[in-house]
């Protein structure tokens, strides 16, 4: 079963397209991880889930309800961490967590406010100031937060940001704890792949605002496969024609240049008979090893270009 | 909506800030009094002008605790407006500088419900300035200089109201003084929406009532007819006239009377209108807005 379904959104910032015509779904207990370097549009696309902000276009239903019409009904099985969580430093750790814990509806009890704040390695720091607290501290404390009143989905942002490595290995372990014995969903984005490949069920790679890549992160992430860009003279015809063949499960994406494909090595010059056998013009054919690869094409094509225009 | 409303309060009152007004004010009035108890009459004597001269002025029953405190809300309810923008100013701006307002607003409430708590716990924090100003004012100036008839300078005359007629005059212009200041706090409300920052709102606020301040005191026909009556500034003063009572044919002021409450009620439903005017728009702008702080 879906838990959130999102089609065709777009997010227009005046002339800049943050968000373009993204469709995804994440199923119940998944912990599905969104790539993408920082200004893909993985923060944007959070904060619509989240309401935060309004899409251009497009629809968002979670736990079968419609967003814009529902949202206190949605927003109350919800919760989130987004960025680093910035909360009241004049406040200590249980007055936030309190004050959060009665906006979100819930009625809960001293005591599990108590246990929620020991959970996430708080509980001798119940009443310290949060302008006390290391980074790490406000990060687990932003977990309470978002946990607090047992929501169904949890959106984590970037939720490693600024951490230190013990900082981020606990929060690894933390959302593995949530996912495998709280069973959990879980959306979490990150501009790292190694961090999505470690707690990540499945896995959307996210780039100009575009979807490039789908699926489960054991087949995106599987040694056997490729990815391979074909950059063909008309990527929609091409798409059409390859639909009735078995070429089509291969396919990953189609942007306005390549045909991004993901299949075992070996079949990488059988693709090219079949494009030319329908008709096709191939430009390129490009091999990635991996995943990895990819998406460090991605984020390298960007940084190049940025050193030059800095 | 009352647990939003608690949650607001207990945020402005667990801030420093929030109390940086309530100290400031008890120094300025301090200040005063301190002033006054040592060369009281001199000022009394500026303010009777001339007729220091000609009339048999009694200084020792005049400088009593309600004339004090009648000087003191002359001299600080201009200033307080600044007071009021600290907090109001920095009601959502704040938020979104701290970072989270985003968490706020992805909670499961409207936004509409949590800009009118926060808007109601600035009108809170508002009444409760004005209430420790009277406080401060009133009680603690008849405490150090006592009760008496009170003189009050309307132009080039003098008038007194007796002192069994002048607590309910005092309870009448603060709540007054709590509405024109409640204007300003819905003034840097809406302001707050569009920063991210409370520097911003809390400034502009401050250069708005300024300016305004400074036009509603300019004597200049033409702005007197075009201008004037429009500001929100040339309304806030108008707690002043529960002093002005009507005054019968041998030149007295008659006990329990008001001389324009006509006026006083106009200035009090265009600071209504402002009000509302004001925090309708933070509303509706806030409603749209994408939070991206």
């Amino acid at each position: 079963m879906s838990l959130v379904t999102v089609s065709h959104l777009t997010k227009k910032f005046r002339t800049h397209t943050a968000v373009d015509d993204l469709s995804f779904s994440v199923g119940e207990g998944d912990v599905y991880g969104f790539l993408g370097q920082n200004g893909a549009g993985k923060s944007t696309t959070i904060r619509m889930l989240l309401t935060l902000v309004k899409p251009t276009e497009g629809h968002i239903e979670l736990f079968g309800m419609d967003l814009r019409k529902e949202r206190k009904k949605i927003l109350s099985q919800v919760g989130a961490v987004i960025e680093k969580p910035d909360l009241y430093k004049y406040l200590s750790a249980y007055e936030n967590l309190s004050l959060f814990a009665r906006m979100s509806g819930s009625k809960i009890s001293r005591k599990e406010l108590y246990t929620q704040l020991e959970m996430v390695g708080l509980g001798g720091r119940v009443n310290d100031k949060v302008r006390t607290f290391s980074q790490g501290m406000k990060q687990r404390l932003g977990i309470a937060v978002a946990l607090v009143h047992h929501p169904r989905l949890i959106i984590l942002d970037e939720p490693t940001n600024g951490l230190d490595p013990q900082g981020i290995a606990d929060m690894r372990n933390l959302i593995l704890h949530l996912s495998r014995h709280l069973h959990k969903t879980i959306i979490v984005s990150s501009h790292l792949l190694y961090e999505i490949e470690q707690i990540s069920t499945h896995m959307l790679i996210i780039d100009e605002g575009k979807k490039m890549v789908e699926g489960t992160v054991a087949s995106l992430m599987d040694p056997a496969k490729t990815l391979v860009e074909a950059e063909v003279n008309d990527p929609k015809r091409a798409a059409n024609l390859l639909e009735p063949t078995t070429w089509m499960h291969f396919l990953q994406k189609t942007t306005n240049h390549v045909l991004i494909f993901q299949l075992p090595k070996e079949l990488v010059p059988e693709l090219n008979r079949e494009l030319v056998r329908l008709g096709i013009e191939v430009l390129s054919l490009q091999a990635k090893t991996s995943l990895e690869a990819y998406f460090l094409s991605l984020t390298r094509s960007k940084q190049y270009v940025a050193a030059f225009t800095d | 909506m009352w647990q939003l409303l608690q949650i607001e309060l207990l945020k402005i009152f667990r801030k420093p800030r929030t109390y940086i007004s309530f100290g400031a004010i008890a120094i300025m009035v301090i200040i005063i009094q301190i002033a006054l108890k040592s060369d009281g009459r001199s000022y009394i004597e500026f303010i009777v002008g001339g007729l220091k001269d000609s009339l048999d002025i009694p200084y020792a029953h005049i400088l009593n605790g309600y004339f004090v405190c009648f000087i003191i809300l002359n001299l600080l309810l201009i200033h307080i407006p600044l007071l009021i923008a600290l907090v109001a100013g920095d009601s959502i701006a704040g938020e979104a500088n701290m970072g989270t307002l985003r968490l706020l607003a992805s909670k499961p409430v409207s936004r509409t419900g949590l800009m009118l708590a926060k808007f109601m716990a600035t009108v809170i924090y508002t009444a409760l300035l004005l209430i420790w100003l009277a406080f401060i004012s009133l009680l603690l100036s008849i405490l150090i200089f006592g009760t008496n008839d009170i003189l009050i300078a309307r132009n080039d005359a003098l008038e007194i109201i007796r002192s069994n007629d002048v607590m309910w005059r005092y309870l009448a212009a603060f709540a007054f003084a709590t509405l024109a200041l409640t204007t300003v706090a819905a003034l840097a409300f809406l302001l707050s929406v569009f920063a991210d920052n409370s520097i911003g709102p809390i400034v502009s606020t401050i250069s708005i009532v300024i300016v305004f301040t400074i036009l509603s005191e300019m004597q200049i026909p033409l702005y007197d007819r075009t201008v004037k009556p429009f500001l929100f500034t040339s309304h806030m003063l108008a707690w002043k006239g529960f002093f002005y009572s009507r005054i019968d044919a041998g030149g007295s002021a008659i006990p329990g009377t008001i001389e324009n409450i006509r006026a006083i009620g106009k200035s009090g439903l265009i600071l209504v209108l402002y009000i509302a005017g004001f925090v309708s728009t933070a509303i509706f702008v806030f409603n749209r807005k994408d939070i991206l702080s």
